[in-house]
């Protein structure tokens, strides 16, 4: 089971706690998050699929490189991070 | 009169309020969020288009006049079948199908219709109170689409929707840069009108093209609809016939330059303006913030003054920044410094309600 975590900043706006969940890809485990925390994924993920501009998302501490179909495969024991892509300031 | 007034500022929605004759700030609400734009719709309900930045737009409801505010389906652009090409013809760069702003938000006399602008130029509309959206199809797929570019910002976006009194499947739009458009079906065709507004921004023998006009502002007078007033990049623009055709006015003092215009809402001959100097500076002319107004289609203006600051004032008010309320002589204006202005006589004097809001993106009067 790979485990998803979320910037404490996103905290503020929308309810996503860590979970534990079964995928191969990142897109499979975004899925999965999402069928129970539908509200996250507009957070996360632009209106075509997408993650957002300054959104930036860790798989065991490297940024994903599939941005767009988010095809990056996962380990079972996978830590995987969303945070924010900061840009200055 | 209006019993309130919405603030949509880069750090929050504010609620002010009239009490004892005074206008005060009653709520601060969604504090740390910009706030694009605000509605209060015919049924009471408050609706806030927010940028969270790297979260991306949200929309927000309130049906207890800001108390409480519930999390609502954002409108969504469809997915970009992977064969079209959909690039911005300043720069050469794929226009992103995505919403980047909520940029107008506009209540029809249908029961819980509400049109969406957006940037970077799609437009939506919801049957259902802001419950779901519907992406209109018609006017992204329009072919001269393609003739639209961004303003101030990078992408084009519509920033006024005048739902006709007369008939809400009569429905003009502004767009920066694009111009004016028009359906009178409810949105299946759509139109470019326009003719005669000029961009002097634009080599001369494109400086006619009715699809290239940066309007920066387009509002209608609610008693006579088919009287429209333009703001423009460069100057003021007059319709007296639904927007068909525009004639320049020359006259407004001290300057043509501005975001913002209002009209009132019986008179059509009379409007708002709030000028600053030239494109190129963007402040009041001579550092005195004043607001013009003509009661005469534009044949003279007026510069009012009292209660404004006449010296070193910076203040830029965005295009959305200026309202007047359905009586026709309460108006509010804020700008980018956070100074909000109300006056309850046509604008003779004002009212400094505060100036250290955050910068202003919107007013709006509310019951």
């Amino acid at each position: 089971m790979a485990n998803l975590h979320f910037t404490q900043n996103l905290t503020r706006h929308t309810e996503c706690p860590s979970a534990a969940l079964a995928a191969e890809t990142v897109a499979e485990l975004f899925d999965r998050y999402f069928e129970s925390w539908p509200g996250v994924r507009g957070y996360v993920l632009d209106d075509q699929g997408e993650v957002r501009h300054h959104v930036k998302v860790l798989v065991d501490g490297r940024n994903i490189k599939d941005r767009r179909k988010l095809t990056d495969r996962i380990n079972p024991d996978s830590e995987v991070y969303v945070f924010q892509a900061l840009s200055g300031g | 009169m209006a019993k309130k007034l919405l603030v949509g500022t880069r750090k929050g929605v504010f609620v002010i309020g009239r009490r004892g004759g005074e206008w005060r700030i009653e709520r601060a609400e969604l504090l740390g969020d910009p706030v694009t734009m605000v509605l209060a719709d015919r049924e009471g309900s408050l609706h806030v288009a927010q940028d969270m930045g790297h979260f991306g737009v949200k929309m927000k409801r309130s049906r207890d006049g800001g108390a409480t505010w519930e999390e609502r389906p954002v409108p969504a652009y469809p997915p970009k079948p992977d064969d079209v090409v959909d690039l911005d013809p300043m720069r050469n760069t794929p226009i992103p199908w995505n919403v980047m702003k909520v940029w107008s938000l506009e209540a029809s006399q249908r029961d819980g219709e509400l049109w969406c602008g957006t940037i970077p130029g799609g437009l939506f509309r919801s049957r259902d109170g802001g419950d779901t959206w519907q992406f209109v199809e018609t006017l992204w797929k329009h072919p001269d689409r393609k003739f639209w570019v961004g303003g101030g910002a990078d992408y084009p976006g519509i920033h006024s929707v005048l739902v006709d009194p007369r008939s809400p499947d009569v429905v003009r739009i502004g767009v920066s840069c694009g111009g004016l458009w028009l359906t009178t079906d409810g949105g299946e065709t759509w139109d470019c009108k326009g003719q005669g507004m000029r961009a002097d921004y634009a080599p001369p023998d494109q400086a006619y093209e009715r699809r290239g006009q940066d309007a920066h502002r387009v509002v209608q007078c609610a008693a006579a609809p088919d009287n429209i007033w333009i703001q423009h990049h460069n100057g003021i623009f007059r319709s007296t016939d639904g927007g068909l055709t525009c004639t320049e006015i020359k006259t407004a003092q001290p300057s043509v330059f501005g975001f913002p215009v209002v009209v009132h809402p019986e008179q059509p001959r009379t409007a708002w303006f709030v000028p600053g100097k030239k494109d190129q500076w963007r402040y009041p002319v001579d550092g005195a913030l004043v607001v013009s107004r003509t009661r005469d289609d534009g044949e003279s203006f007026e510069v009012l003054s009292k209660g404004l600051p006449r010296e070193h004032a910076y203040d830029v008010v965005y295009r959305h920044g200026l309202d007047i309320d359905a009586d026709g002589a309460t108006l509010a204006f804020g700008g980018t410094t956070g100074n909000l202005f109300i006056s309850e006589d046509q604008g003779e004097r004002w009212q400094n309600v505060s100036n250290y809001l955050p910068p202003i993106y919107c007013v709006r009067f509310a019951n």
